[in-house]
């Protein structure tokens, strides 16, 4: 008791807890937790003004410093039923600001709410109102439907409006409710007080972005406030929701486009017109006459000095730029200077317009103006431009790529971009090319060279991705490589060490591939010498690509090509004078002066060749990472079995045999191997897979996450066997004793390293960051930006108006595409239940259907909806296009949960129909309509039934005649 | 619909936040934060526009203050602008040339114009005459409440109940 009184006397106001606050600024945590614990002793006080004062501090802390209160929501619940109006308005405050759909207590204050709602005080109202629209959960909206249903006729336009507005909260957690509400909600829309007109269409407006196909039938309501109302609120409003409908509705679209048009020309409000410009150029783009004058004002908004108009002219380009191209050529200008804008947001919108602008005839120029600019940028924008371009090419497998030599070079130089943080991006679209398009992987091999040759490039760990793409591309497709002794260092540089595991372990296997390849050239080559030299092209026949030129052709340069012995012992000596730390290697080994054949295939340069990769896989092959040592290890196990038979090899040299020899056949066999195709992978492939006989799977999979623990699957977008090639020898010879039993192992072996493959290109992370990171450009920027952007103009101008198609000196390559699609299928976006609730409670209230007719096939949905048309044409005079708006304005009426009935129909329309709709449909056909006016005034029930049993004779267009 | 609306200082104290969607505390912080760093970090002179998310968020910055509103991708960000400034001005009207201080000593006042200038995420009432008035009208309410409820005469007869 006393402490009660001490308490009241001496409790902190807001007021002093804000100073405190304020004087405390170092040791403000402690001040807050001090504060509320008083807090916490003061809201137990019976003293309802104490308690107030404390839940009213306490809700300044919770909104300006998060602090938790859900602890306190009883006392809340306690105050809101105090009488003084004071309190009340604290505890409401409270309550909208922390209750949640979780908060138990909310049960609790039903019958508050309901009290409060039926208050003759129109301020205890509106506080209930504004905190129900808040906190409202399923059980309150359900209890509180009839006191909101009343007051959304309240005499009072300051409560009609608010309850208006907050119906939008009951629909979304009670969809029955619109069976009772409904009704009077569009009443509103006919409302003399402005401000509950406004909310009505604000709520209408949010109704029909969710579910634009429900509220059709109240298009000539809308249309009588678009054309009527002086309001821009109501006309912002208005303009959306039929932005949302005309698109269902093409006749509808027709008839609003002249009036929407109208208010983009004469308003001198901003928002209003925006708007318009905005509906038109989304939904009544084939207008056009409409899109003209939108693009007017877009330009208006483009050359305007305010940043916020740019950017929404900008935004609004975008929108129309697919379907009218012509509208960014006119304001090119415009655009290609945002790219240099001080604004971030401007600048991202106008690269985004570009993107839409680039097709297959401009897309070499629009990519080389924005590489050079993306060189000059920040990093983050720089990174916004490469992205934009890496999916803009990317799209629809390439789509817009006719020359993929150019692609890949570009994707060459992208990555060396000092910003450039697309790694993962590159390295999936060059193993991408490199497995669709054939004739891309010469010049994906020299770019993969370029790249790994490059020691500089080892040290920027946002390239380590574009690396691995990289060697794993020069590994596969090596029978391209002018040189794949230069390769193999490459491979095996020291400074690889700066790599992480996942990725050196990628350089492992490429480097096994080459020197399958190069044992395999070596041998074949000589064989052919030996055995049939007049046909060389046998040499090729054996490669992965025995049908395409190039590969020919490459294998003819690497038999022409005088090999450069220097030229790789210079690069390799540079890299490793880099970082010696880690392995010394023998210089002295490599030959300067060896006697190379034609090929470079000698004796001793295959010879240089293993002892090369014994030198610099040695160490590894004690690597702690696993998968670094097997690799290494297979390795090491090969060259040392050749080793041990090489000398028997040259000694035979001149007539080549294979007696006794083991090595030849497994040589000859994991080439084999290695030129199985690999191909892309559809991202559903593995659903097709059937699933075995008696293979039980679980619906949950917890505890396999549990058992399974952090390892990963291998996604289902890595790679495979593909379909192996016609022509090449698939099938291992099974009874051939040790040989055969040497070979099965090693080609089980290389599929698992396959089947890995996909692990390898997983994601790693980047630990090892090295301190010799190139420098970024020195940002000169703003000063040559300007310049740069004068030149981009010019560039584009010429790019861009080109309208001719070059002449590509070569067809477009083939692109591998899979017949089931590329991507994912994306499920379906299911509705939300409520949605769909909600949909159908508007329906059957809209459609006349008071009785809730349960589920509806299909079928008779789309009978119903032809029975409409058919009936129109009873109703109405004929006219052609009638049968087509059955069938419009119910484009989805195969959703199962819709329930319109058969008979929804039945005086629907009539029942929304305005007067003034009236008039107008009676001076068309004034004899029918006299017999409908005089069921005007009926009651809603009573016309249904008196109609029901004609329903053939009065069933009703879904939107009257006039409108279209 | 405004999902939420939030005035930050410039130098990142949250000054009110009102929540029309529900967010838990936990993302509310989140958002707080993140918007503040995205928003106090633009310089003057740029667009009042941030896409964040999904969704769009309008600021203006008025002297010390930043107010700032999120609203759905279609929303119409002129318009959201001149709330924003409907607000201040009715914020201005009401407290008689409104600064930061104002704001923070008489939060909950904030509070309540704001909930006659929006309900439900929605503008509701664009008059400033009629907000001014109802804002008076239920200060006067309140003030008889409290004059009654703050005599000691009253507090001692209550405790000693």
């Amino acid at each position: 008791m006393g402490s009660s009184i001490m308490d009241s006397l001496f409790q902190r106001s807001l007021e002093d807890l804000i100073k405190g606050i304020r004087l405390n600024l170092l040791t403000e945590p402690t001040f807050i937790s001090k504060s509320t614990d008083d807090i916490r002793r003061e809201i137990k006080s019976t003293d309802l003004h104490t308690k107030s004062v404390a839940l009213q501090k306490l809700t300044y802390l919770s909104a300006l410093y998060g602090l938790d209160m859900s602890w306190a929501a009883f006392h809340v619940v306690e105050l809101m039923s105090s009488s003084a109006f004071a309190h009340k308005k604290i505890a409401y405050l409270a309550a909208a600001h922390s209750f949640h759909a979780a908060t138990d207590v909310s049960l609790l204050t039903t019958h508050q709410f309901r009290k409060d709602l039926n208050s003759a005080n129109p301020f205890e109202v509106s506080l209930a109102l504004h905190c129900f629209s808040i906190i409202a959960t399923p059980h309150l909206a359900r209890e509180l439907t009839p006191e909101i249903f009343t007051l959304l006729s309240s005499s009072k336009p300051s409560i009609g409006k608010k309850a208006v507005a907050v119906i939008l909260r009951v629909f979304s957690q009670y969809p029955d409710a619109a069976r009772v509400c409904f009704k009077r909600l569009v009443e509103n829309l006919e409302s003399s007080d402005p401000h509950t007109l406004s909310a009505a269409m604000g709520v209408f407006c949010e109704l029909a972005v969710k579910d634009p196909k429900s509220y059709l039938p109240l298009a000539p309501e809308f249309y009588r406030i678009l054309v009527d109302s002086r309001n821009n609120w109501v006309l912002i409003k208005a303009v959306k929701i039929f932005g949302k409908l005309a698109p269902l509705e093409p006749r509808l679209a027709m008839r609003v486009v002249e009036p929407i048009c109208e208010y983009m020309r004469k308003t001198g409000a901003k928002s209003l017109m925006f708007e318009c410009v905005r509906t038109v150029v989304t939904s009544l783009a084939e207008y056009e006459s409409a899109v003209k004058l939108a693009v007017v004002k877009i330009r208006e908004l483009l050359v305007d000095d305010d940043s916020n108009l740019k950017y929404l002219g900008l935004q609004a380009l975008t929108v129309v730029a697919p379907k009218h191209l012509w509208a960014v050529l006119e304001n090119k200008e415009v655009v290609i200077k945002s790219l240099s804008d001080a604004d971030p947001n401007i600048k991202l919108e106008s690269l985004r317009i570009l993107m839409v602008m680039v097709s297959e005839r401009n897309v070499a120029e629009i990519s080389r103006v924005l590489v050079n600019y993306a060189i000059k940028s920040d990093p983050e924008f720089c990174n916004e431009i490469l992205g934009s371009i890496l999916s803009a090419c990317s799209r629809n497998v390439y789509e817009i790529i006719e020359d993929f030599d150019w692609y890949v070079s570009l994707l060459g130089e992208m990555s060396r971009i000092p910003h450039c943080q697309k790694g993962e991006e590159i390295e999936h679209q060059l193993i991408d090319i490199g497995m669709r398009v054939k004739d891309a992987r010469l010049q994906l091999v020299r770019v993969g060279r370029d790249l790994l040759i490059d020691p500089a490039l080892l040290g920027n760990p946002f390239l380590h991705r574009i690396l691995s793409a990289a060697a794993w591309v020069s590994g596969e497709y090596v029978e391209f490589s002018k040189n794949p002794f230069e390769l193999m260092e490459a491979l095996l540089q020291p400074r690889i060490s700066l790599l992480p595991p996942s990725i050196r372990a990628v350089y492992v296997q490429s480097a096994f591939k080459v020197l399958i390849f190069c044992l395999h050239s070596y041998l074949f080559y000589r064989e052919t010498i030996a055995c049939s030299p007049s046909s060389p092209d046998n040499f090729v026949s054996e490669s992965k690509c025995p049908g395409s030129d190039s590969a020919i052709v490459a294998a003819d340069c690497q038999q022409d090509e005088v090999f450069n012995p220097r030229a790789s012992n210079q690069s390799f000596e540079d890299a490793s004078t880099e970082d010696v730390e880690d392995i010394t290697v023998t210089h002295a080994q490599i030959p300067n002066s060896a006697s190379l054949g034609k090929d470079g295939f000698t004796h001793e340069s295959i010879g240089n060749l293993l002892n090369l990769i014994e030198v610099a896989l040695g160490p590894l092959s004690g690597s702690r990472e696993v998968e670094i040592q097997e690799r290494a290890r297979n390795v090491l196990g090969l060259i040392e079995l050749i080793k041990q038979e090489l000398p028997g090899l040259v000694k035979k040299e001149g007539n080549f045999e294979r007696e006794g020899l083991k090595f030849p056949k497994i040589i000859e066999l994991m080439h084999d191997a290695f030129s199985k195709e690999l191909g892309p992978v559809a991202a559903n492939a593995q659903e097709r897979v059937p699933i075995p006989d008696g293979l039980i799977l679980r619906e949950n999979l917890g505890d396999l996450e549990m058992i399974c623990g952090n390892d990963q699957l291998p996604t289902s977008s890595s790679f495979s066997f593909g379909i192996p090639h016609s022509k090449e020898k698939v099938g291992l010879p099974q009874s051939k004793g040790e040989s055969s039993e040497a070979s099965t192992e090693s080609t089980s072996l290389l599929a698992e390293h396959r089947k890995l493959h996909g692990l390898y290109y997983l994601p790693s992370e980047k630990n090892d960051v090295s301190n010799d990171y190139p420098p970024a450009n020195d940002p000169k920027l703003q000063d040559n930006l300007n310049d740069d952007a004068k030149d981009l103009v010019k560039l584009t101008e010429q790019s861009l108006l080109q309208k001719k198609k070059p002449n590509h000196a070569k067809p477009r390559p083939v692109v591998v595409k899979l017949d089931e699609g590329d991507e994912a299928p994306i499920a379906a976006k299911k509705l939300e239940l409520k949605e769909d609730l909600l949909s159908g409670a508007v329906r059957d209230v809209l459609l006349g259907n008071e009785a809730v007719s349960t589920s509806q096939s299909n079928l008779t949905d789309k009978s119903s909806s032809k029975r409409r048309g058919k009936e129109k044409l009873n109703t109405d005079h004929p006219s052609g296009p009638k049968e087509v708006l059955g069938d419009v304005g119910n484009p989805n009426m195969g959703n199962p949960s819709s329930r319109r009935s058969k008979h929804h129909g039945h005086g629907k329309e009539r029942r929304h129909r305005s007067p003034r709709k009236k008039e107008k449909e009676r001076e068309e056909n004034g004899q029918k309509d006299k017999q409908k006016s005089s069921h005007r005034h009926n009651r809603h029930k009573s016309r249904q039934r008196a109609e029901g049993p004609n329903n053939v004779v009065t069933q009703t267009p879904l939107i009257p005649d006039f409108l279209l | 619909m405004i999902h939420f609306v939030l005035l930050i200082s410039r130098q990142g104290k949250v000054r009110l936040t009102k929540w029309y969607s529900p967010y838990s505390q936990k993302e509310r912080t989140k958002v707080i934060r993140e918007l503040s760093g995205v928003i106090l970090t633009r310089g003057p002179k740029l667009c009042n526009f941030v896409e964040w998310r999904g969704y769009k968020v309008v600021y203006k910055r008025y002297a010390s203050l930043y107010f700032c509103m999120c609203i759905d991708q279609d929303d119409n960000e002129l318009e959201v602008l001149e709330i924003i400034h409907h607000f201040v001005e009715i914020l201005d009207r009401y407290f008689g040339s409104v600064c930061e201080l104002d704001l923070i000593f008489n939060f909950h006042k904030a509070y309540y114009v704001l909930d006659e200038l929006l309900i439900a995420g929605e503008l509701q009432e664009s008059s400033k005459k009629t907000v001014a008035r109802l804002i008076a009208a239920q200060d006067s309410l309140v003030e008889t409440a409290k004059e009654e409820a703050s005599s000691i005469s009253n507090i001692i007869a209550q405790a000693t109940k």
